[in-house]
């Protein structure tokens, strides 16, 4: 307490208490003036700050020095009833009277209750639509089948022409563009350096792979091109692409599945068939 | 006077005169570590608030639209409509980015304050008995607050949200048997559905809003029912309670939290930028995010899945994938401990007893070890979310740092355990009242578990006054060595006066039983005049800053009846 004396406090601090809700007043101006001229962002907030700032610290203050702090006791008197009580409580509930002694009913009550519950949660089954296929076909399978021409994800057809060493181009199956399980890459790679022939075949060099880590379905954006590396932003994995995009870091534990490709007579890229596993993270029912 | 008609016409209505007058009375315990429940609650009026105004605008769908707006880059692009609204939101609604900034700050500030009220919980033992039943709603209520976080963070259609989305999709995949369908169900089909936001968006702002009423509630309920615990002080019982009054001085502190929870939301949300959805650009299956961290409270997770070695395993030649164990399971396996902890710890020391005095941390150094271990465990966690951005400021290679995190996430947690239990244990021997003053004669009774002798505390002089005051109301106070405490309410009747008293100091000696000429002793430190002054001064300052001019007539005087 500061001052000569209870009464000099507390004129100190109704003077704080007034100035305080004074600034209120004034950021809630200021508020609606911001508003006004054109809403900006920092303003509005900032004057709304002060205007609450101000309750706060007159009200703390309000309720510090001119209200009385503690010194109160309250009775907690014991919950729990006697054991008289209760005993009576439960005789009302089950004495002779009472419907729960026909145990056989109750019984058949219970059952009848169950199987209504029971039915009601068919309904839940509607949240998959029954015109979609059952989960694991569709975990299964991509839109990629043979002869399924590769696409940019804005549409436009690949040539194997426009794969150059050093980038990797992301393609999706015409018509298919906004798939969530059917992007891949396509990339040109040194064919001297394959260390392990990839599964689903090369075109002199040119691979293509699923987009999707194999860890939790991130797209494994990042190429490297020293290294040979395909790293996921989500987790860091790394998977080695002259090892048959093996995973050599972080947290994902299969390979990116392969995509066969083929280059049509125009000279797009096709697919030669589906991937060579499902792709993107793993399931209970994945082979 | 207009209270007091409102007052008569209620009360006639509906009795409330009885109950109103314990509400106001109603005693609580003025310690600083029983603020963060009311900040939680506080938090989670500003986004009901906030989040109402963020549905005017909001198009919860992901159909096709063409965003046509101020924000130049994207003017004109073909994008979701939930993105469109978002960037909408965020540029040409005016004080929509605030709204929406501050409702975002509000989420992390809410999810927090549930956090540190929930160690403070467990630190000092309330969730004994009787508290269990609020202990295991107050962790559904965090687990509800992780899950809307998420539903909301993932709405705006952004790059980033789908990308989370899409993690959490996978590590739902994972469950085995039933995973499959659990996603497939829950998100309308394959990742990504047109299903999706519109069923985020009714649980967000309708499904889990309404539990957390429900919860909110509930748990408030049970405070009023079985009144607080408190820590141990003078006349500090098992059957009272020490503090303020609801009325006037909590009620006044408790606003003024209120407003301050208020401030700093407003003030975050409008100074610091957060999910800036528009640099992120709308979600498209096949682009890669560049490296961005999620929401701190499910940061713990994504660190769990950095953290976990690329482990799949199959059981009866079915795949177990690798975010099973380290998202579900760690996740499941902590839901379950805070659960199942009342009980758990009742089973170890064997303590069925009703608890309304708190403890101190210390007194239960194994309960302190295992907290350490929880928030060690949990904080190599969030370090390891942001292992990249780490390993790019210090230059250390990522898989190096990975592999050091490995290590310390299994050993890490048990030394700091070991380490918070033995000092628990030398602060509850020896008589050191924080860490600095701890002598080695307390260390070496820590590290042995031998327990220095003390003298028991002399049985404190202690007496109840009871009296009558003029207007035939009884009052009583405790007087101890020391501190001085006043019955919470007036008593219509001396009996009742008595019970009070003796059910808040059982066996405490009663004297001065109705002083003969009926002695009127003054309430503590009750100053009423200021408080009036002080509202004559608001009103008197609301007036001028509005140009109008006062009138400096004292408003009637509110009466505070003691
Ligand atoms: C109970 C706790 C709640 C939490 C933890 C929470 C959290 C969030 C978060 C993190 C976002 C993302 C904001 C962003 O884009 O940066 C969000 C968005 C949103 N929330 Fe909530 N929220 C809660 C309650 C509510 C309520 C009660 C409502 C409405 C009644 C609501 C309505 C919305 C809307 C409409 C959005 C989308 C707008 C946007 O993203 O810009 N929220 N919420
Ligand atoms: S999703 Fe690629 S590492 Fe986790």
């Amino acid at each position: 307490m500061s001052g000569t004396g209870p009464m000099s406090g507390q004129t100190g601090a109704v003077r704080r208490i007034r100035f305080a809700f004074a600034v209120t007043v004034l950021g809630a101006v200021g508020f609606a003036v911001s508003y006004g001229l054109g809403g900006n962002t920092q303003l509005l907030g900032l004057s709304l700050a002060v205007a609450f700032a101000g309750l706060a610290y007159g009200l703390a203050v309000w309720g510090r020095r001119l209200l009385p702090t503690g010194g109160f006791v309250e009775q907690k008197p014991e919950l729990a009833a006697s054991p008289q009580q209760r005993d009576l409580l439960a005789a009302a509930t089950d004495g002779p009277e009472s419907p729960l002694q026909r145990r056989g009913l109750v019984g058949m009550l219970l059952l009848g209750v169950g199987a209504i519950g029971v039915a009601l949660l068919f309904p839940l089954r509607s949240l998959l639509s029954f015109r979609k296929p059952d989960p694991v076909t569709m975990l299964r399978h991509t839109a990629w089948e043979a002869g399924v021409r590769m696409v940019t994800p804005e549409g436009e057809p690949v040539r194997l022409t426009d794969i150059q060493a050093g980038t990797i181009q992301i393609v999706v199956p015409e018509g298919h563009t906004r798939d969530g399980d059917a992007p891949a890459f396509v990339v040109r790679l040194n064919p001297a350096l394959l260390d392990r022939r990839p599964a689903a075949g090369d075109l002199g060099g040119v691979v293509a792979y699923s987009l999707l880590c194999t860890h939790a379905g991130c797209p494994v954006g990042l190429y490297e091109q020293t290294t040979g590396r395909m790293l996921c932003p989500c987790h860091q994995s790394a998977f080695d692409l002259y090892r048959d995009a093996d995973p050599i870091a972080g947290p994902a534990a299969r390979p990116l599945p392969g995509l066969p490709i083929d280059v049509d007579e125009a000279g797009f890229l096709r697919a030669r068939g589906p991937f060579t596993a499902p792709p993107g993270a793993g399931f209970w029912s994945r082979p | 006077m207009i209270t007091r008609r409102i007052y008569r016409a209620l009360d006639a209505r509906l009795g409330t005169t009885s109950i109103g007058r314990t509400a106001l009375a109603k005693v609580f315990p003025d310690h600083w570590t029983f603020m963060f429940g009311e900040i939680a609650l506080y938090a989670f009026m500003a986004l009901l608030l906030t989040g109402t105004y963020l549905t005017l605008f909001f198009e919860p769908s992901t159909s096709e639209t063409v965003y046509d707006g101020a924000y130049q880059p994207l003017d004109g692009s073909k994008v979701s409509s939930a993105f469109a609204s978002t960037v909408a939101l965020s540029f040409d609604v005016r004080a929509g980015l605030l709204i929406r900034q501050a409702h975002h700050w509000a989420a992390l500030l809410f999810v927090a304050a549930i956090v540190v009220h929930m160690l403070r919980v467990f630190f000092t033992g309330a969730f004994r008995r009787p508290r269990e039943l609020n202990w295991v709603v107050g962790v559904t209520m965090l687990a509800l607050a992780l899950l809307n976080g998420f539903t909301g963070y993932s709405m705006p259609d952004d790059l980033l949200s789908g990308t989370g989305l899409r993690i959490i999709y996978s590590t739902v995949l994972s469950i085995p048997v039933v995973g499959s369908w659990i996603a497939t169900l829950a998100f309308g089909g394959e990742f990504p559905t047109p299903e999706t936001t519109p069923r985020l968006y009714i649980s967000h702002v309708l499904i889990v809003p309404g539990i957390f009423l429900a919860l909110i509630s509930v748990h408030l309920l049970m405070i009023i029912r079985q009144k607080h615990s408190q820590f141990p002080g003078p006349g500090r019982r098992e059957h009272n309670v020490v503090g303020s009054r609801l009325w006037p001085a909590y009620a006044v502190r408790s606003v003024s939290l209120l407003t301050g929870v208020f401030a700093v939301v407003f003030a975050l949300g409008g100074l610091v930028q957060i999910n800036p959805v528009w640099i992120y650009g709308p979600f498209h299956p096949a682009k890669a995010t560049s490296p961005a961290q999620p929401d701190w409270y499910v940061a713990w997770g994504d660190g769990a899945l950095r953290l976990f070695p690329p482990i799949e395993f199959h059981v009866f030649g079915h795949l177990v994938p690798a975010p099973f164990l380290p998202a579900v399971g760690v996740g499941t396996v902590t839901f379950l401990l805070l659960y199942a902890w009342p009980w758990l710890e009742r089973w170890r020391t064997g303590d069925k007893a009703s608890h309304q005095i708190l403890q101190r941390p210390r007194e239960s150094p194994g309960r302190v070890a295992v907290g350490a271990y929880a928030l060690t465990f949990f904080a190599v966690l969030l370090v390891t979310a942001a292992d990249d951005i780490i390993a790019r400021l210090t230059r250390i290679p990522v898989t190096g740092l990975l592999r050091t995190l490995q290590i310390l996430v299994l050993v890490l947690p048990f030394v700091v355990a070991a380490v918070a239990f033995f000092t628990a244990r030398a602060l509850r021997a020896g008589t050191a009242t924080s860490l600095g003053e701890l002598t080695r004669e307390d260390l070496h009774a820590g590290l042995s578990g031998r327990s220095i002798d003390r003298r028991p505390d002399d049985e404190p002089e202690e007496r109840i006054r009871l009296w009558r005051n003029p207007d035939d109301t009884w009052r009583w106070r405790w007087y101890g060595p020391g501190e001085e405490l006043s019955s919470n309410e007036a008593f219509l009747d001396r009996q009742e006066a008595l019970d009070a008293a003796k059910t808040a100091f059982p066996g405490v000696r009663v004297e001065q039983d109705e002083p003969p000429e009926g002695v009127v002793l003054p309430p503590p430190q009750h100053k009423p005049g200021p408080a009036t002054k002080a509202a004559a001064a608001l009103v008197w300052v609301a007036m001028a800053v509005l140009g109008r001019r006062a009138d400096r007539r004292t408003p009637s005087r509110s009466e505070a009846s003691e």
